[in-house]
């Protein structure tokens, strides 16, 4: 029998980069790999364009965990978005801390456009550690406030 | 530009207490381009305050607005709607725009985000230094354009002092010497006799002395009804 916590429908946000961690989760499909249904795709021209805003939106409307993927780190087609990327998700990580949400909801990952099979097990590994801190504690408030 | 740096979340949490309404104001002038108190670093303590409180059981309806000017009050008077309606304004500017909110609604209950810090440059993205101190007696004229009062860590009018070793100073080796680099310029300039002149002990009057400072430019005021 599945687990409660097995069952739980969870919310992972994956910002990729056009030019590698999306095209790996397109490579991904076509190849028929299987990885978690959690997660939802938004592309980035570069994971450069990543603003801390845009992962606090994330959180705030009812994502559980949000993972930001871009090039291979020294690959960035425009030379040093993924680095700038890297920083930030350590600073929003920080910043979920303060506000009382495990820093490991926010991950980064490095994949370049032929690693379709990294992509399924980064988002596996994501789905595993998201599932094992539970749901937001943001979408707990959520519910509870409807009941 | 004024530096400032934005306190952590935790204390913003505590300053905003049980205030069920919190209205966040940005300053878009100085703390914009320190990226501590912007529209941007705005939002950002917008939604973590918003989230925090929600975790924490006690949820708050925080809003955000950002001014061009902080320390005009012409500039306050656009948000003077959101202000009425909050319990309380956390504002975002240095602490003249602090005080610019708490002097223009004298009302409303202000707190401030952010520490601030200097007045300083970019030396490059993300790191800023001190280069004035506002002493209000300026001698960057005898100094090769570099402030001793800001930049020597004994703030010495004639320096170096024995803690100067290989143009670093003994407060800290990440500090440059001032004074090496008042003598380095002079040097370069052919100017070293000015560092020959022993400079008297500095008047502080215009600095701290006698309290707070105020400016009055008469050709500047606007004339008063009735008087001449």
């Amino acid at each position: 029998m599945e687990s409660e916590v097995g069952s739980l429908k969870l919310n992972i946000v994956a910002f990729c980069c056009h030019y590698c961690a999306y095209a790996a989760a397109d490579l991904a499909g076509s190849l028929r790999l299987q990885y978690p249904p959690s997660v939802r795709v938004v592309k980035l021209p570069c994971t450069g364009k990543l603003d801390v805003l845009l992962v606090l939106d994330a959180f705030e409307h009812g994502a559980d965990g949000v993972m930001v993927a871009g090039c291979m780190e020294g690959d960035c087609h425009y030379q040093l978005g993924n680095l700038n990327a890297k920083r930030r998700v350590r600073y929003v990580s920080k910043l979920l801390k303060e506000i009382g949400l495990e820093p490991e909801r926010v991950r980064m990952y490095n994949m370049s456009s032929a690693m379709a099979k990294q992509w399924a097990e980064a988002v596996t590994e994501m789905d595993e550690t998201v599932r094992r801190l539970g749901p937001s504690p943001l979408r707990k408030a959520d519910c509870a406030g409807h009941t | 530009m004024i530096v400032a740096e934005q306190k952590p979340l935790e204390e913003i949490r505590s300053l905003t207490g049980d205030a069920k309404r919190v209205l966040v104001v940005g300053c878009g002038t100085c703390v914009t381009v320190c990226f501590a108190g912007g529209a941007r670093e705005a939002a950002i303590v917008t939604a973590s305050l918003r989230m925090a409180s929600k975790i924490d059981g006690h949820e708050k309806a925080v809003t955000e607005a950002t001014v061009q000017r902080q320390c005009e009050w012409e500039y306050l008077d656009e948000i003077a709607e959101q202000v009425r309606h909050a319990d309380l304004v956390l504002s975002l500017g240095c602490g003249v725009g602090v005080q610019a909110l708490a002097e223009r609604y004298p009302d409303a209950v202000v707190v401030p985000g952010l520490n601030t810090t200097f007045m300083g440059l970019p030396l490059e993205q993300g790191v800023w230094a001190e280069r004035c101190a506002a002493c209000g007696q300026c001698i960057l004229g005898l100094t090769g354009g570099v402030c001793p009062i800001a930049r020597c860590s004994k703030q010495l009018l004639n320096g170096p002092c024995g803690g100067s070793s290989k143009g670093k100073c003994e407060v800290n080796p990440e500090i440059d010497c001032a004074w090496q680099m008042i003598y380095d310029k002079l040097k370069s300039q052919n100017r070293l006799h000015l560092i020959m002149e022993i400079t008297p002990p500095k008047d502080w009057r215009t600095s701290r002395d006698g309290g707070p400072r105020k400016i009055v430019r008469e050709d500047l005021r606007l004339p008063v009804a009735g008087k001449v």
